[in-house]
């Protein structure tokens, strides 16, 4: 596939402008670039939805123009989108021949279409299987399928890692590199520059709209790309000064909380969960997503109850408080799902501001509230913490994920919350944002704020965090020192494989943690237990975190 | 940024207006399918408004009533919840407020506040059974208020039977409450036209518009509710009790429901009796689908559908069957609803393209300015 000198304009604008790309049939291609930069809208001309002002397109030498993202896919184009677009509720079945009924019917022939494809690049999925029941790695693999179903012979895939926990993210480029084995092509967009550089064939990077330039992965470091990427160095997300106190902010004491399955009965989400962060400290949470981190989150905030256990914050028992109360006491939440949990999508950026502290000044007195001020305020929190908006009356939906978030942390760092819940706080966060709110948590925590930081981003979590706990299967399993632990050890026991303390073969010792002191002694794990990863020495470690960022 | 706000207004007033348009276009295709004259009913409807002052009197009397069932729908809309039950809850009220009230020995006034207090407990009660179910057991309003309807009519008509509530007049079958003291009658308000008087309780049909208005968007508790609304998870995470918050609402609904049939008794009927219109309730729903829940639009809403409801009534003395404004009506809910949700995504997408673009601009003019003092 060639793309060739497109550009694309808006009314008054250029988003793309002389976009050069040659992709080889059955390669790798990853097109990397900040937010922000035009990977979105050459996507969208790829796939269709939208089309170039000039340039063209070439599939196989020939020229090509695409109106809709159906002629895409009978070019044999498919795109894997970085939020699902699947029905919960149906089967992998279902899902795979929805729209697409006409290819091989939505029975036996359909199945064994569906078995085919899953056999010959090693995806693994099960037809029958309810999407619900599925794991986020899970459905990528159906949605990478129902591509290929549709008779895709390249895939475009959209920050496919960046739901992924490492493992998961090798099962994929296992995956991907099945797919390029028989004679596939894949185009795969990421601003993780790690990964690109171990799946890719070639690079092309995106800055402002334009391919500044196409590379090799041989031929360039990690920091080499990302300083074409931004034209300046990435930050990190390191945290080194110690801030923690004595004083303990959150006590969360043996809590329990069952989940009720129709099919599994009753199953422990939260097992026994005890622990404490005290006022300046960060404690960040790794874990494989659906280990038990959303309902910890929910049992903090009030959204459950819990079956048994206490939550205390800053001395008092806050287990039975409501929601609100929390919140009003001192709560800050960054939740994990913005739009659901963080944001009203249609209304506007001042009537967000006031969510979540809808009884507090300035945004009401008494029982009336007050849009001036909140509508003041609202100004304030664009302009200090850098909302790109044209202003606050637009739709909270209408704002790129970024800067959505940034809103979000401008929201609850207003309150001066003595404890902050953040879960992904930089998830779908271009880079620029991403340094801009890792300050902002450590400027509160130097401040006192305590924090609990719940990241599938593993260096993030290393290198923000100042203590790390592990959950697996709703206990928490194993902790680590950050400052001599590596992602890949980290992993290692968010899948399970190692648990109590971690530390590095010629471990350093870990002083001023008695936090370690509560992990239970877990059920002996086999013999990866506590020395995972041989050979790798903790300066290393601590270097990895950076650069990789 | 302006010119988005004013896209918005055009949009949203745009919308319902192409809306009846559409409806009235597609009621003419029927006419003239049906081989009559497609436009000749709307012109006889608009003569006799504007002919007849005491039309218009009554117009204005049944948007009264009109705009209280659509604020009741409103209040439930705006939480997403559907209190279909409007109509059973207006009727049981005011036949209940209206057999507490002959029942009292009061001063006029007194009297009539416990009627209307009486009315919207009443109304309240009914949605509230609702409410409860659907807190506690998880069954949706739709169904429950539906079938709470059918139980009210029931309901009425046993507590109507003479040796309970009911009195049967002399000479006719009908059954009524009695007549309430000429103390409780409210006033209307007079008019040109001779023996036609506007209810008084129009007036306080547009405080509680304002009341309405004022409560969601410049309350605590509105600002909840419609949080609530708008997004049920989020609202939750920032701390509203969803289960009090729909019980409250619903509560709220059905007092505002109670308060439908008060026009009618306090102004005019004086007794609860078999000519209480059924159907004000599912008219309240059109007009807030209409109005999209805003006090002044519900009330141009009413005021349409009120218009349509009593100046059919002219079409069967002039050859045409009155039901092709129910034909009206029933298309423009169609119409409505396909126009808002039209309208709703194209605008959000819109609006998120637009910010884009704008953003864009400030970045690249700011792009031009720093290559304008850097010389090269």
């Amino acid at each position: 596939m060639e793309l060739h000198g497109i550009t694309k304009r808006f009314p008054g604008v250029v988003a793309n402008h002389d976009i050069d790309i040659a992709v080889g049939r059955g390669t790798v291609h990853a097109i990397v670039g900040e937010n922000g930069a035009g990977k979105s809208t050459l996507m969208k001309i790829l796939y269709g939805m939208q089309k170039p002002d000039e340039g063209t397109i070439a599939v196989d030498g020939e020229q090509v123009a695409f109106s809709t993202p159906a002629d895409a896919i009978a070019r044999g184009i498919g795109m894997v989108h970085q939020h699902f677009m699947l029905a919960d509720n149906l089967t992998v079945l279902e899902n795979t021949t929805l729209g697409a009924e006409k290819l091989y019917g939505i029975g036996a022939k359909a199945r064994a279409k569906i078995k085919e494809i899953s056999d010959a690049y090693g995806l693994g999925v099960r037809p029958d299987a309810v999407v619900e029941d599925l794991g986020v790695a899970d459905r990528q693999r159906v949605e990478i399928l129902k591509v290929l179903y549709r008779g895709a012979r390249t895939l475009i895939l959209d920050e496919p890692t960046a739901v992924l926990v490492p493992q998961e993210v090798d099962a994929l480029f296992a995956n991907l590199r099945e797919l390029k084995a028989e004679g596939l092509t894949v185009i795969f967009i990421s601003h993780k520059l790690g990964e690109v550089l171990s799946v890719a064939d070639d690079i092309t990077v995106i800055r402002r709209g334009t391919t500044v330039a196409s590379v090799k992965p041989a031929d360039v470091t990690a920091k080499q790309l990302a300083e074409l990427m931004v034209g300046a160095e990435l930050p990190s997300p390191e945290t080194r000064e110690c801030t923690v106190t004595d004083t303990v902010m959150l006590a969360v004491d043996s809590l329990r909380l069952t989940a009720h399955d129709a099919e599994s009965g009753p199953r422990a989400v939260l097992d026994d969960i005890s622990l404490t962060i005290r006022k300046g400290e960060v404690l960040g949470l790794a874990g494989v997503e659906g280990n038990g981190q959303t309902e910890l989150i929910e049992a903090l905030i009030g959204l459950r109850a819990p079956d048994s256990g206490t939550i205390r914050l800053d001395g008092e028992d806050i287990t039975s408080r409501p929601t609100r109360a929390r919140r009003e006491g001192g709560i800050g939440y960054i939740p994990e799902d913005r739009h659901r949990h963080g944001l009203l999508l249609e209304s506007p950026l001042w009537e967000n501001r006031i969510l979540g502290h809808v009884g507090e000044a300035p945004n009401s007195k008494g029982f009336l509230l007050k849009p001036k001020a909140a509508r003041a305020d609202t100004e304030r929190i664009v302009r200090e913490y850098d909302v790109r908006t044209p202003g606050i009356d637009v739709t909270a939906a209408s704002l790129s994920g970024g800067n959505q978030q940034k809103l979000i942390v401008g929201r609850e760092m207003s309150h001066r919350p003595k404890f902050l819940i953040a879960a992904h706080p930089t998830r779908g966060v271009d880079v620029g944002a991403q340094a801009q709110i890792w300050d902002q948590i450590r400027e509160a925590r130097r401040e006192g704020l305590a924090v609990l930081l719940i990241s599938a981003d593993l260096d993030e979590l290393i290198g923000l965090s100042d203590t790390l706990r592990v959950m697996y299967r709703g206990r928490l399993v194993a902790d680590a020192d950050p400052a001599s632990i590596t992602s890949e050890e980290l992993g290692s026991a968010m899948t399970g494989a190692s648990s109590g303390r971690l530390e590095s073969p010629d471990g350093q010792p870990s002083g001023g943690n008695p936090a370690a002191d509560e992990v239970p002694a877990a059920d002996k794990a086999p013999a990866t237990s506590g020395a995972p990863a041989p050979g790798k020495d903790s300066a290393t470690g601590d270097g990895d975190g950076g650069e990789e960022a | 940024m302006k010119k988005i706000d004013k896209e918005r207004l055009i949009l949203a007033v745009a919308a319902p207006v192409l809306a009846v348009a559409f409806a009235m276009l597609l009621s003419s295709a029927i006419l003239l399918a049906s081989g009559r004259n497609p436009v000749e009913p709307y012109a006889l409807m608009v003569d006799y408004a504007v002919v007849n002052p005491d039309v218009q009197v009554l117009i204005v009397n049944r948007t009264t009533t009109y705009y209280l069932a659509a604020l009741a729908v409103a209040v439930g809309f705006r939480m997403n919840l559907f209190n279909i039950g409007v109509d059973g809850q207006y009727r049981l009220a005011a036949m209940l407020s209206a057999a507490v009230g002959t029942a009292v020995p009061l001063p006029g006034a007194l009297r009539m506040v416990v009627i209307v207090v009486t009315a919207m407990l009443v109304g309240a009660a009914w949605a509230g059974i609702a409410g409860i179910l659907k807190t506690t057991r998880g069954v949706s309003e739709v169904v429950s208020t539906i079938m709470l309807n059918a139980i009210a009519t029931s309901l009425i008509a046993y507590l109507l039977q003479p040796s309970l509530l009911g009195k049967r007049l002399e000479g006719s079958n009908d059954l009524t409450t009695g007549e309430l003291p000429e103390s409780a009658w409210l006033p209307g308000i007079p008019t040109s036209a001779p023996g036609s008087e506007i209810y008084g309780f129009i007036v306080v049909a547009v405080l509680l518009g304002i009341g309405y208005w004022f409560l969601l968007n410049r309350t605590r508790f509105g600002f909840d509710l419609r949080a609530a609304g708008a997004s049920e998870s989020a609202a939750a995470a920032s701390g509203v009790n969803g289960r009090r918050m729909v019980l409250t609402s619903i509560l709220l609904s059905g007092a505002l429901a109670g308060l439908t049939g008060m026009p009618l008794l306090l102004g005019e009927a004086h007794e609860y009796n078999l000519a209480f219109p059924a159907g004000v309730g599912f008219t309240g729903i059109t007009i807030a689908l209409l109005g999209r829940n805003n006090p002044v639009g519900m009330a141009v809403g009413a005021l349409l559908l009120a218009f349509l409801k009593v100046t059919s009534q002219t079409l069967d003395s002039n050859g045409y069957v009155k039901e092709i404004a129910e034909i009206m009506e029933g298309l423009i809910v169609i119409a409505v609803v396909v126009a808002y949700e039209t309208v709703r995504r194209w605008g959000l997408r819109r609006q998120q393209q637009r910010v884009g673009e704008e953003l864009a601009r400030t970045h690249q003019a700011s792009q031009d300015k720093v290559k304008k003092e850097v010389p090269v």
